[in-house]
Protein backbone atom coordinates (compact mmCIF):
# COMPACT_ATOMS: atom_id res chain seq x y z
CA UNK A 1 0.00 0.00 0.00
CA UNK A 2 2.99 2.17 0.93
CA UNK A 3 4.46 1.08 -2.15
CA UNK A 4 1.62 2.61 -4.39
CA UNK A 5 1.08 5.49 -2.74
CA UNK A 6 4.86 6.27 -3.74
CA UNK A 7 3.87 5.20 -6.96
CA UNK A 8 1.13 7.79 -7.54
CA UNK A 9 3.17 10.46 -5.61
CA UNK A 10 6.05 10.09 -8.03
CA UNK A 11 3.67 10.07 -11.18
CA UNK A 12 2.00 12.92 -9.86
CA UNK A 13 5.49 14.94 -9.51
CA UNK A 14 6.51 13.72 -12.59
CA UNK A 15 2.86 14.96 -14.75
CA UNK A 16 2.57 18.21 -12.76
CA UNK A 17 6.21 19.15 -13.93
CA UNK A 18 5.52 18.25 -17.36
CA UNK A 19 2.64 20.54 -17.43
CA UNK A 20 3.94 23.19 -16.10
CA UNK A 21 6.67 23.17 -18.43
CA UNK A 22 3.84 25.11 -20.88
CA UNK A 23 3.43 28.14 -18.97
CA UNK A 24 1.30 30.00 -21.05
CA UNK A 25 -0.62 27.18 -22.42
CA UNK A 26 -1.67 27.30 -18.30
CA UNK A 27 -2.92 30.62 -18.86
CA UNK A 28 -4.60 30.15 -21.74
CA UNK A 29 -6.43 26.85 -20.28
CA UNK A 30 -7.23 28.28 -17.41
CA UNK A 31 -9.22 31.17 -19.69
CA UNK A 32 -10.90 28.89 -21.29
CA UNK A 33 -11.83 26.71 -18.28
CA UNK A 34 -13.56 29.77 -17.37
CA UNK A 35 -15.34 30.68 -20.34
CA UNK A 36 -16.42 27.24 -20.45
CA UNK A 37 -18.21 27.92 -16.43
CA UNK A 38 -19.37 30.82 -18.15
CA UNK A 39 -21.64 29.13 -20.91
CA UNK A 40 -22.57 26.29 -18.58
CA UNK A 41 -24.26 28.93 -16.70
CA UNK A 42 -26.03 30.79 -19.52
CA UNK A 43 -29.08 28.13 -20.05
CA UNK A 44 -29.60 28.24 -15.79
CA UNK A 45 -29.57 32.18 -15.60
CA UNK A 46 -32.33 32.28 -18.58
CA UNK A 47 -34.17 29.77 -17.16
CA UNK A 48 -34.55 30.92 -14.16
CA UNK A 49 -35.20 34.34 -15.43
CA UNK A 50 -38.57 32.68 -16.46
CA UNK A 51 -39.25 30.57 -13.49
CA UNK A 52 -38.44 30.24 -9.62
CA UNK A 53 -38.32 26.67 -9.62
CA UNK A 54 -37.98 23.84 -12.25
CA UNK A 55 -39.31 20.35 -10.39
CA UNK A 56 -39.30 21.54 -7.06
CA UNK A 57 -35.50 23.01 -7.91
CA UNK A 58 -34.84 26.75 -7.10
CA UNK A 59 -32.18 28.40 -8.65
CA UNK A 60 -29.58 27.98 -5.60
CA UNK A 61 -30.04 24.56 -5.39
CA UNK A 62 -29.73 24.15 -8.98
CA UNK A 63 -26.66 25.48 -8.75
CA UNK A 64 -25.23 23.29 -6.11
CA UNK A 65 -25.73 20.80 -9.05
CA UNK A 66 -24.03 22.09 -11.46
CA UNK A 67 -21.07 23.13 -9.07
CA UNK A 68 -20.54 19.57 -8.36
CA UNK A 69 -20.66 18.96 -12.49
CA UNK A 70 -18.12 22.46 -13.15
CA UNK A 71 -15.84 20.31 -10.73
CA UNK A 72 -16.68 16.29 -11.62
CA UNK A 73 -15.64 17.89 -14.80
CA UNK A 74 -12.70 19.75 -14.17
CA UNK A 75 -11.60 16.09 -12.75
CA UNK A 76 -12.56 14.36 -15.76
CA UNK A 77 -11.04 16.30 -18.57
CA UNK A 78 -8.23 17.38 -16.33
CA UNK A 79 -7.31 13.90 -14.37
CA UNK A 80 -9.08 10.82 -15.84
CA UNK A 81 -9.56 11.47 -19.22
CA UNK A 82 -5.73 12.45 -20.21
CA UNK A 83 -4.45 9.45 -19.00
CA UNK A 84 -6.75 6.76 -19.78
CA UNK A 85 -6.95 8.43 -23.70
CA UNK A 86 -2.75 7.49 -23.72
CA UNK A 87 -3.54 3.72 -22.73
CA UNK A 88 -6.12 3.62 -26.06
CA UNK A 89 -2.93 5.10 -27.83
CA UNK A 90 -0.65 3.18 -26.08
CA UNK A 91 -2.59 -0.45 -27.19
CA UNK A 92 -2.64 1.18 -31.07
CA UNK A 93 0.74 1.85 -30.80
CA UNK A 94 1.81 -1.64 -29.10
CA UNK A 95 3.71 0.48 -26.44
CA UNK A 96 1.76 -0.72 -23.27
CA UNK A 97 4.47 -3.46 -23.44
CA UNK A 98 6.36 -0.62 -21.27
CA UNK A 99 3.85 -0.32 -18.76
CA UNK A 100 3.13 -3.83 -18.51
CA UNK A 101 7.22 -4.71 -18.08
CA UNK A 102 7.00 -2.55 -14.86
CA UNK A 103 6.84 -4.09 -11.49
CA UNK A 104 4.16 -2.17 -10.35
CA UNK A 105 0.50 -2.67 -11.12
CA UNK A 106 -0.58 -1.29 -14.56
CA UNK A 107 -4.33 0.37 -14.12
CA UNK A 108 -2.50 2.83 -11.55
CA UNK A 109 0.45 3.22 -13.49
CA UNK A 110 -2.28 4.10 -16.41
CA UNK A 111 -4.34 5.90 -14.26
CA UNK A 112 -2.39 8.56 -13.10
CA UNK A 113 0.13 9.06 -16.32
CA UNK A 114 -1.00 12.28 -17.09
CA UNK A 115 -2.55 15.54 -15.82
CA UNK A 116 -3.82 18.78 -16.68
CA UNK A 117 -3.26 20.91 -13.88
CA UNK A 118 -4.79 23.89 -14.90
CA UNK A 119 -8.31 22.39 -14.76
CA UNK A 120 -7.84 23.96 -10.92
CA UNK A 121 -9.51 26.20 -11.70
CA UNK A 122 -12.63 24.54 -12.17
CA UNK A 123 -12.54 23.30 -8.81
CA UNK A 124 -12.01 26.80 -7.84
CA UNK A 125 -14.97 28.21 -9.73
CA UNK A 126 -17.26 25.11 -7.83
CA UNK A 127 -16.09 27.03 -4.71
CA UNK A 128 -17.31 30.08 -5.70
CA UNK A 129 -20.68 28.91 -6.79
CA UNK A 130 -21.19 27.02 -3.96
CA UNK A 131 -20.23 30.22 -1.81
CA UNK A 132 -22.60 32.06 -4.15
CA UNK A 133 -25.55 29.43 -3.81
CA UNK A 134 -25.43 29.34 -0.23
CA UNK A 135 -25.04 33.22 -0.03
CA UNK A 136 -28.97 33.04 -1.90
CA UNK A 137 -30.17 30.10 0.71
CA UNK A 138 -29.25 32.22 3.28
CA UNK A 139 -27.30 28.96 5.02
CA UNK A 140 -24.42 27.41 5.84
CA UNK A 141 -23.63 23.29 5.46
CA UNK A 142 -23.87 21.81 8.71
CA UNK A 143 -20.85 19.50 9.60
CA UNK A 144 -22.58 16.41 9.30
CA UNK A 145 -24.41 17.64 5.70
CA UNK A 146 -20.81 18.87 4.44
CA UNK A 147 -19.01 14.98 5.65
CA UNK A 148 -22.26 13.13 3.73
CA UNK A 149 -21.73 15.10 0.84
CA UNK A 150 -17.66 14.39 0.94
CA UNK A 151 -18.56 10.97 1.09
CA UNK A 152 -21.20 11.05 -1.72
CA UNK A 153 -18.26 12.73 -3.67
CA UNK A 154 -15.80 10.16 -3.51
CA UNK A 155 -18.53 7.77 -4.21
CA UNK A 156 -18.89 10.06 -7.46
CA UNK A 157 -15.21 10.25 -8.33
CA UNK A 158 -14.98 6.29 -8.08
CA UNK A 159 -18.22 5.53 -10.15
CA UNK A 160 -16.38 8.28 -12.89
CA UNK A 161 -13.14 6.74 -12.89
CA UNK A 162 -14.96 3.19 -12.72
CA UNK A 163 -16.65 4.02 -16.08
CA UNK A 164 -13.76 5.59 -17.83
CA UNK A 165 -11.83 2.45 -17.10
CA UNK A 166 -14.91 0.24 -18.55
CA UNK A 167 -14.85 2.70 -21.66
CA UNK A 168 -11.04 2.18 -21.93
CA UNK A 169 -11.27 -1.53 -21.64
CA UNK A 170 -13.28 -1.91 -24.63
CA UNK A 171 -9.60 -0.89 -26.66
CA UNK A 172 -8.63 -3.88 -25.87
CA UNK A 173 -11.13 -5.46 -28.00
CA UNK A 174 -12.18 -2.55 -30.97
CA UNK A 175 -8.85 -0.68 -31.28
CA UNK A 176 -10.28 1.40 -33.72
CA UNK A 177 -12.73 3.34 -31.68
CA UNK A 178 -11.01 4.94 -30.19
CA UNK A 179 -13.43 8.25 -29.44
CA UNK A 180 -15.38 5.98 -27.21
CA UNK A 181 -14.03 8.34 -23.62
CA UNK A 182 -14.67 11.38 -25.94
CA UNK A 183 -18.52 10.11 -26.31
CA UNK A 184 -18.52 9.50 -22.62
CA UNK A 185 -17.66 12.93 -21.85
CA UNK A 186 -20.05 14.65 -23.93
CA UNK A 187 -22.63 12.07 -22.35
CA UNK A 188 -21.55 12.81 -19.22
CA UNK A 189 -22.93 16.68 -19.46
CA UNK A 190 -26.41 15.13 -18.50
CA UNK A 191 -25.08 15.52 -14.59
CA UNK A 192 -25.36 19.30 -14.99
CA UNK A 193 -29.15 18.73 -14.46
CA UNK A 194 -30.82 17.39 -11.46
CA UNK A 195 -31.90 13.61 -12.19
CA UNK A 196 -35.60 14.47 -11.15
CA UNK A 197 -36.22 16.41 -14.26
CA UNK A 198 -35.81 13.21 -16.27
CA UNK A 199 -38.92 11.47 -16.78
CA UNK A 200 -39.88 7.45 -17.50
CA UNK A 201 -36.57 5.70 -19.28
CA UNK A 202 -34.53 8.64 -19.16
CA UNK A 203 -34.52 8.81 -15.33
CA UNK A 204 -33.68 4.87 -15.14
CA UNK A 205 -30.75 4.88 -17.57
CA UNK A 206 -29.40 8.37 -15.75
CA UNK A 207 -30.25 6.68 -12.52
CA UNK A 208 -28.98 2.83 -12.36
CA UNK A 209 -27.45 1.82 -16.11
CA UNK A 210 -25.12 4.93 -16.23
CA UNK A 211 -25.28 6.31 -12.11
CA UNK A 212 -25.04 10.09 -13.55
CA UNK A 213 -27.75 10.98 -10.82
CA UNK A 214 -25.17 10.17 -7.91
CA UNK A 215 -22.42 12.08 -9.11
CA UNK A 216 -24.48 15.52 -8.85
CA UNK A 217 -27.93 15.27 -7.46
CA UNK A 218 -26.74 13.02 -4.72
CA UNK A 219 -23.70 15.69 -3.27
CA UNK A 220 -26.12 18.35 -3.77
CA UNK A 221 -28.71 17.15 -1.81
CA UNK A 222 -26.37 15.79 0.89
CA UNK A 223 -25.44 19.33 0.87
CA UNK A 224 -29.20 20.47 1.16
CA UNK A 225 -29.87 17.94 3.87
CA UNK A 226 -32.30 16.41 1.80
CA UNK A 227 -30.19 13.02 0.70
CA UNK A 228 -32.19 10.02 2.47
CA UNK A 229 -29.41 7.74 4.46
CA UNK A 230 -31.50 4.76 2.51
CA UNK A 231 -30.48 6.49 -0.94
CA UNK A 232 -27.33 7.60 0.05
CA UNK A 233 -26.04 4.01 1.46
CA UNK A 234 -27.70 1.76 -1.58
CA UNK A 235 -25.71 4.32 -3.69
CA UNK A 236 -22.55 3.51 -1.98
CA UNK A 237 -22.84 0.54 -2.07
CA UNK A 238 -24.03 0.23 -6.04
CA UNK A 239 -20.60 3.00 -6.12
CA UNK A 240 -18.29 0.28 -4.84
CA UNK A 241 -19.84 -2.94 -7.03
CA UNK A 242 -19.30 -1.09 -9.59
CA UNK A 243 -15.91 -0.18 -8.94
CA UNK A 244 -14.92 -3.72 -8.56
CA UNK A 245 -16.90 -4.86 -11.91
CA UNK A 246 -14.89 -2.08 -13.73
CA UNK A 247 -11.55 -3.68 -12.30
CA UNK A 248 -12.16 -7.36 -12.89
CA UNK A 249 -13.54 -5.91 -16.89
CA UNK A 250 -10.11 -4.28 -16.66
CA UNK A 251 -8.02 -7.49 -15.66
CA UNK A 252 -9.72 -9.58 -18.15
CA UNK A 253 -9.32 -7.48 -20.72
CA UNK A 254 -5.65 -6.79 -20.47
CA UNK A 255 -5.35 -10.68 -21.34
CA UNK A 256 -6.47 -9.70 -24.97
CA UNK A 257 -3.86 -7.05 -25.44
CA UNK A 258 -1.44 -8.56 -28.37
CA UNK A 259 1.70 -6.59 -28.55
CA UNK A 260 3.63 -5.19 -31.68
CA UNK A 261 6.76 -6.76 -31.32
CA UNK A 262 6.90 -9.69 -33.84
CA UNK B 1 -4.11 25.47 -60.30
CA UNK B 2 -6.81 26.57 -62.13
CA UNK B 3 -10.16 26.67 -60.57
CA UNK B 4 -11.13 24.24 -63.73
CA UNK B 5 -8.78 21.59 -62.73
CA UNK B 6 -10.46 21.66 -58.90
CA UNK B 7 -13.66 21.44 -60.39
CA UNK B 8 -13.00 18.05 -62.57
CA UNK B 9 -11.18 16.60 -59.47
CA UNK B 10 -13.47 17.89 -56.79
CA UNK B 11 -15.63 14.53 -57.91
CA UNK B 12 -13.50 12.39 -57.54
CA UNK B 13 -12.21 13.72 -54.33
CA UNK B 14 -16.05 13.34 -52.96
CA UNK B 15 -16.05 9.98 -53.35
CA UNK B 16 -12.50 8.66 -52.10
CA UNK B 17 -13.82 11.34 -48.53
CA UNK B 18 -17.74 9.16 -48.98
CA UNK B 19 -15.50 5.88 -48.75
CA UNK B 20 -13.29 6.81 -45.92
CA UNK B 21 -16.38 8.01 -43.76
CA UNK B 22 -18.08 4.43 -44.88
CA UNK B 23 -14.79 2.85 -44.11
CA UNK B 24 -14.27 4.10 -40.32
CA UNK B 25 -18.52 3.95 -39.75
CA UNK B 26 -17.82 2.92 -36.22
CA UNK B 27 -16.54 5.95 -35.36
CA UNK B 28 -18.43 8.36 -37.52
CA UNK B 29 -21.24 7.09 -35.90
CA UNK B 30 -19.59 7.56 -31.91
CA UNK B 31 -18.65 10.87 -33.34
CA UNK B 32 -22.75 11.86 -34.23
CA UNK B 33 -23.43 10.78 -31.27
CA UNK B 34 -21.22 12.76 -28.96
CA UNK B 35 -23.51 15.74 -30.53
CA UNK B 36 -26.14 15.41 -27.78
CA UNK B 37 -26.33 18.53 -26.06
CA UNK B 38 -29.59 19.93 -27.81
CA UNK B 39 -30.96 17.12 -26.34
CA UNK B 40 -29.51 17.89 -23.15
CA UNK B 41 -30.95 21.34 -23.37
CA UNK B 42 -34.23 20.21 -24.49
CA UNK B 43 -34.46 17.71 -21.52
CA UNK B 44 -33.73 21.12 -18.96
CA UNK B 45 -36.73 23.12 -21.24
CA UNK B 46 -39.24 20.23 -21.48
CA UNK B 47 -38.96 20.26 -17.67
CA UNK B 48 -39.24 23.70 -17.66
CA UNK B 49 -42.11 24.16 -19.72
CA UNK B 50 -43.82 21.26 -18.53
CA UNK B 51 -45.66 24.56 -16.16
CA UNK B 52 -46.81 26.35 -19.04
CA UNK B 53 -44.93 27.65 -22.35
CA UNK B 54 -41.55 29.94 -22.23
CA UNK B 55 -42.17 32.48 -24.51
CA UNK B 56 -42.76 31.26 -27.80
CA UNK B 57 -42.16 27.98 -26.87
CA UNK B 58 -44.36 25.29 -25.69
CA UNK B 59 -42.86 21.66 -24.44
CA UNK B 60 -43.37 20.75 -28.39
CA UNK B 61 -42.04 24.17 -29.43
CA UNK B 62 -38.90 23.38 -27.54
CA UNK B 63 -38.56 19.64 -29.01
CA UNK B 64 -39.29 21.06 -32.54
CA UNK B 65 -36.53 23.91 -31.77
CA UNK B 66 -33.85 21.47 -30.61
CA UNK B 67 -33.98 18.69 -33.10
CA UNK B 68 -33.62 21.52 -35.55
CA UNK B 69 -30.85 22.40 -34.08
CA UNK B 70 -29.49 18.74 -33.64
CA UNK B 71 -30.32 18.12 -37.79
CA UNK B 72 -28.45 21.26 -38.67
CA UNK B 73 -25.80 21.11 -36.43
CA UNK B 74 -25.01 17.50 -37.57
CA UNK B 75 -25.46 18.54 -41.24
CA UNK B 76 -23.07 21.59 -41.09
CA UNK B 77 -20.29 19.79 -38.79
CA UNK B 78 -16.93 19.74 -40.06
CA UNK B 79 -13.55 18.59 -37.98
CA UNK B 80 -10.90 20.76 -40.82
CA UNK B 81 -9.45 22.69 -37.84
CA UNK B 82 -8.32 19.92 -35.82
CA UNK B 83 -6.78 18.23 -39.14
CA UNK B 84 -5.20 21.51 -39.97
CA UNK B 85 -3.36 22.49 -37.02
CA UNK B 86 -2.00 18.58 -36.62
CA UNK B 87 -0.94 18.44 -39.76
CA UNK B 88 0.69 21.91 -39.64
CA UNK B 89 2.70 20.93 -36.71
CA UNK B 90 3.34 17.47 -37.57
CA UNK B 91 4.51 19.08 -40.90
CA UNK B 92 2.17 16.82 -43.13
CA UNK B 93 0.93 19.59 -44.63
CA UNK B 94 4.31 19.71 -47.31
CA UNK B 95 2.71 16.41 -48.52
CA UNK B 96 -0.59 18.23 -49.51
CA UNK B 97 1.15 21.20 -50.95
CA UNK B 98 3.19 19.33 -53.37
CA UNK B 99 -0.39 17.86 -54.91
CA UNK B 100 -1.55 20.09 -57.85
CA UNK B 101 -4.40 21.15 -56.21
CA UNK B 102 -5.18 23.49 -53.38
CA UNK B 103 -5.25 21.95 -49.97
CA UNK B 104 -8.32 24.11 -48.60
CA UNK B 105 -10.14 22.34 -51.66
CA UNK B 106 -8.61 19.33 -50.40
CA UNK B 107 -9.92 19.66 -46.87
CA UNK B 108 -13.64 20.66 -47.90
CA UNK B 109 -14.05 18.08 -50.37
CA UNK B 110 -13.15 15.39 -47.29
CA UNK B 111 -15.65 17.34 -44.88
CA UNK B 112 -18.33 17.74 -47.49
CA UNK B 113 -18.31 13.98 -48.16
CA UNK B 114 -19.03 13.29 -44.80
CA UNK B 115 -22.51 15.44 -44.73
CA UNK B 116 -24.59 12.51 -47.11
CA UNK B 117 -23.85 9.91 -44.55
CA UNK B 118 -24.08 11.93 -41.88
CA UNK B 119 -27.86 12.86 -43.29
CA UNK B 120 -28.47 8.99 -44.16
CA UNK B 121 -28.12 8.44 -40.05
CA UNK B 122 -29.87 11.06 -38.78
CA UNK B 123 -32.66 12.24 -40.95
CA UNK B 124 -35.08 9.17 -40.58
CA UNK B 125 -34.57 9.32 -37.00
CA UNK B 126 -34.58 13.15 -36.39
CA UNK B 127 -37.81 13.54 -38.84
CA UNK B 128 -39.65 10.20 -36.90
CA UNK B 129 -38.88 12.51 -33.92
CA UNK B 130 -39.62 15.90 -35.59
CA UNK B 131 -42.91 14.80 -37.01
CA UNK B 132 -44.29 14.62 -33.34
CA UNK B 133 -44.22 18.38 -33.17
CA UNK B 134 -44.78 18.85 -36.88
CA UNK B 135 -47.29 21.52 -35.82
CA UNK B 136 -44.15 23.74 -34.69
CA UNK B 137 -42.63 23.38 -37.77
CA UNK B 138 -42.97 25.93 -40.58
CA UNK B 139 -45.82 25.88 -43.20
CA UNK B 140 -44.40 27.96 -45.97
CA UNK B 141 -42.86 26.10 -48.92
CA UNK B 142 -40.29 29.05 -50.23
CA UNK B 143 -38.98 29.07 -47.08
CA UNK B 144 -38.22 25.25 -46.86
CA UNK B 145 -37.26 26.06 -50.59
CA UNK B 146 -34.45 28.62 -48.66
CA UNK B 147 -33.19 26.28 -46.30
CA UNK B 148 -30.95 24.89 -49.01
CA UNK B 149 -28.79 27.51 -50.00
CA UNK B 150 -29.05 28.60 -45.87
CA UNK B 151 -27.67 24.96 -45.06
CA UNK B 152 -24.95 25.29 -47.14
CA UNK B 153 -23.96 28.78 -46.18
CA UNK B 154 -24.08 27.74 -42.66
CA UNK B 155 -21.78 24.95 -43.70
CA UNK B 156 -19.61 26.98 -45.69
CA UNK B 157 -19.38 29.51 -43.22
CA UNK B 158 -18.57 27.16 -40.45
CA UNK B 159 -15.93 25.36 -42.73
CA UNK B 160 -14.26 29.14 -43.39
CA UNK B 161 -14.11 30.02 -39.51
CA UNK B 162 -12.29 26.62 -38.88
CA UNK B 163 -10.38 26.83 -41.68
CA UNK B 164 -9.15 30.81 -40.83
CA UNK B 165 -8.56 29.63 -37.38
CA UNK B 166 -6.57 26.43 -38.51
CA UNK B 167 -4.31 28.44 -40.45
CA UNK B 168 -3.56 30.67 -37.81
CA UNK B 169 -1.58 27.72 -36.24
CA UNK B 170 1.28 28.89 -39.06
CA UNK B 171 1.97 31.91 -36.83
CA UNK B 172 0.60 30.78 -33.53
CA UNK B 173 0.69 27.70 -31.27
CA UNK B 174 -2.34 28.06 -29.66
CA UNK B 175 -5.27 28.26 -32.33
CA UNK B 176 -6.92 25.34 -31.40
CA UNK B 177 -7.35 27.09 -27.94
CA UNK B 178 -8.55 30.06 -29.96
CA UNK B 179 -10.90 27.51 -31.75
CA UNK B 180 -12.16 26.26 -28.39
CA UNK B 181 -12.68 30.09 -27.27
CA UNK B 182 -14.99 30.71 -30.80
CA UNK B 183 -16.68 26.91 -29.78
CA UNK B 184 -17.99 28.65 -26.11
CA UNK B 185 -19.00 32.24 -27.48
CA UNK B 186 -20.50 30.50 -30.37
CA UNK B 187 -22.45 28.16 -28.44
CA UNK B 188 -24.34 30.55 -26.79
CA UNK B 189 -24.66 33.43 -29.41
CA UNK B 190 -25.51 30.55 -32.64
CA UNK B 191 -28.65 29.46 -30.48
CA UNK B 192 -26.90 26.42 -29.99
CA UNK B 193 -27.87 26.00 -25.79
CA UNK B 194 -30.83 28.77 -25.71
CA UNK B 195 -33.00 29.85 -28.45
CA UNK B 196 -32.11 33.52 -29.30
CA UNK B 197 -35.44 35.11 -28.22
CA UNK B 198 -35.18 33.65 -25.41
CA UNK B 199 -32.41 36.06 -24.56
CA UNK B 200 -33.20 39.64 -22.97
CA UNK B 201 -33.45 42.27 -25.65
CA UNK B 202 -30.18 43.54 -25.16
CA UNK B 203 -28.32 40.38 -25.95
CA UNK B 204 -30.35 39.67 -28.56
CA UNK B 205 -29.66 42.32 -30.00
CA UNK B 206 -26.19 41.52 -30.60
CA UNK B 207 -26.33 38.32 -31.44
CA UNK B 208 -28.79 38.99 -34.41
CA UNK B 209 -25.99 41.08 -36.19
CA UNK B 210 -23.10 38.63 -35.10
CA UNK B 211 -21.78 35.91 -37.54
CA UNK B 212 -22.28 33.46 -34.96
CA UNK B 213 -26.94 32.95 -35.67
CA UNK B 214 -25.88 32.03 -39.41
CA UNK B 215 -24.25 29.24 -38.73
CA UNK B 216 -26.92 27.36 -36.73
CA UNK B 217 -30.21 29.68 -35.12
CA UNK B 218 -30.18 31.33 -39.18
CA UNK B 219 -31.76 27.98 -40.86
CA UNK B 220 -33.57 26.39 -37.62
CA UNK B 221 -35.63 29.64 -37.42
CA UNK B 222 -36.24 28.87 -41.78
CA UNK B 223 -37.35 25.09 -40.38
CA UNK B 224 -39.83 26.88 -37.81
CA UNK B 225 -41.07 29.25 -40.18
CA UNK B 226 -40.21 32.19 -37.98
CA UNK B 227 -39.59 34.36 -40.78
CA UNK B 228 -41.56 36.15 -43.73
CA UNK B 229 -40.31 35.34 -47.06
CA UNK B 230 -38.69 39.65 -47.62
CA UNK B 231 -37.02 38.89 -44.11
CA UNK B 232 -35.96 35.36 -44.55
CA UNK B 233 -34.34 36.53 -48.24
CA UNK B 234 -32.79 39.71 -46.78
CA UNK B 235 -31.18 37.18 -43.79
CA UNK B 236 -29.79 34.60 -46.33
CA UNK B 237 -28.00 37.51 -48.02
CA UNK B 238 -26.45 38.47 -44.88
CA UNK B 239 -25.48 35.16 -44.71
CA UNK B 240 -23.66 34.60 -47.72
CA UNK B 241 -21.97 38.20 -47.11
CA UNK B 242 -20.10 36.37 -44.17
CA UNK B 243 -19.53 33.36 -46.23
CA UNK B 244 -18.13 36.08 -48.71
CA UNK B 245 -15.94 37.79 -45.92
CA UNK B 246 -14.84 34.62 -44.54
CA UNK B 247 -13.67 33.37 -47.70
CA UNK B 248 -11.27 36.51 -48.45
CA UNK B 249 -10.19 36.54 -44.89
CA UNK B 250 -9.29 32.66 -45.30
CA UNK B 251 -7.41 33.23 -48.43
CA UNK B 252 -5.74 36.35 -47.47
CA UNK B 253 -4.63 34.53 -43.89
CA UNK B 254 -3.15 31.57 -45.77
CA UNK B 255 -1.53 33.63 -48.55
CA UNK B 256 0.56 35.30 -46.13
CA UNK B 257 0.82 32.30 -43.61
CA UNK B 258 1.99 29.61 -45.58
CA UNK B 259 5.79 32.20 -46.13
CA UNK B 260 5.93 31.09 -42.74
CA UNK B 261 5.32 27.40 -43.09
CA UNK B 262 8.33 25.16 -43.05
CA UNK B 263 8.57 20.70 -42.45
CA UNK B 264 11.48 18.88 -42.03
CA UNK B 265 11.77 16.34 -45.31
CA UNK B 266 11.94 12.90 -44.21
Amino acid sequence: MRRALSIVRAQLRASIALALQYRLEFLVEGGLAILWMAVTLVPVLVVFGTRHAVEGWTFPEMLLVLGWFVALKGVLEGAVSPSLTSVIEHVRKGTLDFVLLKPADAQLLVSVAKLEPWRVVDLVGAGLIFAYAFGKLGRTPTAGEVLAAGVMLLGALLVLYSISILVVSIAFFAVRVDNLLYLFQSVFDVARWPSTIFRGFLAVLFTYVLPLALMTTYPALALLGKLQMGTALGGLAGTVAFAAFARLVWSRSIRKYTSASS
Amino acid sequence: MSLRAAARAYPALLRTGFAAAVAYRAEFVIWMFSTNMPLIMLALWAAVARSGPVGAYTQRGFAAYYLSTLLVRLLTGSWVVWELTMEIRQGDLAMRLLRPLHPLIAYSAENLAAVPLRGIVAIPVVSILLWTARGQLGHDPILWLLLMPALLGAWLLTFLVMALIGTLALYLESATSLFEAWLGISAVLSGYLVPLDLFPQAVQRIALVLPFRFLLSFPVELMLGKHGRGEALALLGGQWLYVAFALLATNLVWRAGLRRFSAYGG
